[in-house]
């Protein structure tokens, strides 16, 4: 609706302007664990993109993630690229992954385009494995703090500092969710939203789905890199294990616990697993369960996650 | 799960209590150590966060960390703690992963305020984690047996003073293997980071032997059946060097003793493959007279050391490695020492750095740095070590064993001197 743009604007601008706020007077462990949040959240929208609004469930994205970690790891540790190259290496590098990838995957459709993304996925991961020599395989890549202390514009950059790494991974969520709102209320996310409700129709209107389908994962999966190449580069490392297939389930539950289909979903459904994982893993082992639990609610009263619940309830304009 | 596992006990006051502790206090007054106990009255506990593989595949190496880490720091607190004052280990499970141990060694840093971190063993959390407890200035000692922290790739916050790495370990073993079981060697190893550090450090330790490796058969991780790998083994092998991790370890044994029958190469393997697994396990019985690597035999032998005893007793582990109350729970020996070891080096370099609190981190690392020598005793049972400042690496003995009715016995114990190698790094000159 033309009305909602104002309010759409100001909700998401607000919890921009929160997130910022709240380096003031979160502690530093919060402060941490917030820049993580933020940086996996945009891993989140990125798969939200291709789940929510498009309607196509992969169970291969850690691939674009890991590429995103390891072009950044490599680039930097190997052939001495630095972090801004590297970045937007990263990201173009995700672009190209994504866009091959989808040329094959979108042959298939429905469960068997989860299949052949999972295998997509479990090729990249033991590729990762394979090429040992240059990965570290299991054991990864540790990128060094001189490293990520760059000149950049005349000022010097380092991404040791907490604060400066909380401003940039806030920074690059807000470019996440302008390009996420820019899509799904542009016409363009309207056929997104029609392939995902019924794409015969969409097709038999005349749009060419699988182009469209094919932009999705283009950019879901350049987000996710996006996402991976700042995890490598504020949190140095880079391996194996966070392209596992353990790495593509996680988007997936964070978008179904925050509200597929809604733009600030996955940012709140990361910050929620995040926060029960980590709360549950300071009283027992079985932190598992407690997500599991979190689930178990979720299908009971809620349905289409919080804030797809929210939109349901009471805000039919979020987007 | 979170657990201040050692903290000194609170007890209720009443009349008799105060008399009974009014008496025994004239008499510690008389008692030699009297001052250090009396500072640690007044004195907060020294926290000591430990990262455990609880869960994940670390999990059974995480279970014996975890133990022997309480009996060290009960014993310590017994001894009148760290500079006077009591420690308290605030475990917390990072699931063997690295996403989540870094985000523990955070939550150490920053939210349970720990004075250093310690324990984390697999190499892949120990590289996702490291580099957060440098950025958090965090003092770190993992007791890994990787090659990470003597390469150089981490920081000057991280340690691994109480275990040696596998570099050392494999370039110690070479002459006695040359010597003693062939020249011509086949390895068969995972197909990742822990197998390639043997590969390339073996192969060439091997060859400064005048030996040489015939045949590289690398393992996917992904892998249960292995019997299409063996005719890869070259008819002239002499011996086969064998590292398996993890549970596929007995179809690997098995499928070995399969194909080559009675008639094979003298088979020589590292106890990571072993380690919580019982020797006498069925489908173990072809490993019967072949040798292994052991930093810590598991087996304690006819004639043990006092120290050794006084270990297992304290740990609750029997002359066979397998706990005392459960024998059907065999521990992880030859790796879990290094826990005990770690957080003595950590008493004895707060001790030495007049360690206080936050403040004196700097001088924390300082004084980690500065140790050369750990005696041989009941603070460091597996046996003396050299630690390297400069690398934040100990060396140690290694013990070659061989299995015998599902014992394994020492038949020989390397010199420090036969691991000792060129450092590569000297973290000393980076910024505190």
């Amino acid at each position: 609706m033309k009305g909602d743009g104002a309010r759409i604007a100001l909700l998401h601008g607000a919890v921009l302007a929160l997130l910022f706020l709240a380096q003031f007077v979160a502690g530093d462990y919060v402060q941490l664990s917030l820049t993580r949040i933020m940086v996996l959240a945009i891993y989140a929208m990125g798969y939200n993109l291709l789940y929510g609004y498009t309607g196509l469930l992969s169970l291969g994205h850690a691939m674009f993630f890991a590429t995103g970690l390891y072009v950044a790891a490599i680039g930097t540790t190997r052939i001495g690229l630095g972090v801004p190259e590297v970045f937007l290496l990263a990201i173009a590098i995700g672009a190209l992954v994504s866009l091959a990838i989808g040329g094959l995957a979108l042959r298939a459709s429905g469960v068997a385009f989860m299949i052949v993304t999972l295998m997509f996925s479990q090729a990249a991961f033991l590729t990762i494995l394979y090429f040992g020599e240059y990965t570290r395989g299991d054991e990864g890549i540790v990128i060094a703090d001189s490293i990520r202390r760059f000149g950049f514009l005349g000022m010097t950059v380092d991404l040791a500092s907490a604060t400066l790494r909380y401003n940039l991974a806030l920074a690059l969520l807000a470019i996440a969710m302008g390009v996420c709102l820019a899509i799904v209320r542009s016409p363009l996310g309207h056929v997104l939203i029609a392939i995902r409700e019924n794409e015969s129709r969409a097709t038999m209107l005349g749009y060419d789905v699988t182009r469209y389908k094919l932009f999705a994962v283009v950019v879901s999966g350049t987000l996710s890199a996006t996402a991976g190449a700042a995890y490598a580069l504020m949190f140095a490392y880079a391996g194996s294990t966070l392209a596992s297939i353990q790495y593509s389930i996680h988007p997936l539950l964070w978008t179904l616990l925050g509200g597929a289909a809604t733009v600030l979903g996955p940012l709140a459904g990361t910050a929620v697993m995040y926060a029960v994982v980590d709360i549950a893993s300071g009283f027992t082992t079985a932190n598992l369960l407690a997500v599991g639990v979190v689930l178990i609610l979720l299908v009971l009263f809620f349905r289409k996650g919080l804030l797809g619940t929210v939109r349901q309830r009471w805000l039919p304009w979020l987007p | 799960m979170t657990d201040k596992l050692i903290l000194p006990k609170k007890k209720g006051l009443n009349r008799r209590t105060v008399l009974k502790t009014m008496g025994m206090a004239g008499s510690a007054m008389a008692a030699p150590g009297f001052v250090r106990y009396a500072q640690a009255a007044s004195s907060s506990p020294i926290k000591i966060g430990f990262q455990v593989h609880r869960t994940g595949i670390g999990a059974a190496y995480g279970h014996w960390y975890e133990r022997v880490t309480t009996a060290a720091a009960a014993l310590i607190n017994e001894q009148g703690g760290i500079g006077g004052r009591p420690i308290e280990i605030v475990a917390e499970d990072d699931g063997t992963d690295p996403g989540r141990g870094a985000q523990v060694v955070e939550k150490f840093a920053t939210q349970y305020q720990v004075d250093v971190a310690f324990g984390t063993l697999f190499s892949h959390v120990v590289m996702g984690s490291a580099p957060r407890a440098g950025e958090l200035k965090l003092p770190y000692y993992v007791v890994s047996e990787g090659y990470h922290v003597a390469s150089g790739k981490l920081n000057r916050y991280t340690f691994q003073p109480g275990i040696t790495d596998v570099k050392s370990q494999v370039i110690s073993l070479a002459p006695w293997i040359s010597k003693n079981l062939g020249k011509k060697v086949t390895m068969i190893y995972p197909d990742f980071a822990f197998g390639y550090d043997h590969r390339d450090y073996f192969s060439a330790a091997i060859k400064g032997q005048g030996g040489e490796v015939v045949q590289l058969i690398p393992i996917p991780p992904t892998e249960s059946s292995f019997t299409r790998y063996f005719p890869q083994i070259p008819a002239g092998t002499e011996v086969i060097y064998h590292v398996m991790v993890g549970p596929a370890v007995l179809t690997f044994v098995k499928e070995l003793g399969e194909y080559f029958g009675s008639q094979h190469p003298a088979l020589f393997g590292f106890i990571d493959s072993l380690e919580a697994v019982d020797f006498k396990s069925p489908g173990l019985e072809f490993l019967d007279g072949s040798y292994l690597w052991e930093a810590y035999p598991r087996f304690a032998g006819a004639s043990p050391k006092p120290h050794d005893t006084f270990y297992r007793q304290k740990v609750g582990v029997d002359a066979y490695g397998a706990s005392t109350s459960d024998p059907a729970d065999i521990s992880t020996f030859s790796h879990m020492f290094g826990c005990w070891e770690t957080l003595y080096v950590i008493k004895a370099a707060m001790e030495a750095a007049g360690y206080q609190g936050a403040a004196d981190k700097g001088k924390l690392i300082e004084a980690t740095e500065a140790m050369t020598k750990l005696a041989e005793g009941n603070e460091h049972p597996q046996g003396e070590k050299l630690f390297n400042g400069k690398i934040h690496q100990s060396f140690g003995h290694q013990n070659i064993t061989r299995i015998k009715s599902g014992v394994a016995d020492v038949v020989y114990r390397t010199s420090i001197e036969e691991g000792l190698y060129e450092p590569e790094a000297d973290y000393t000159k980076m910024a505190l």
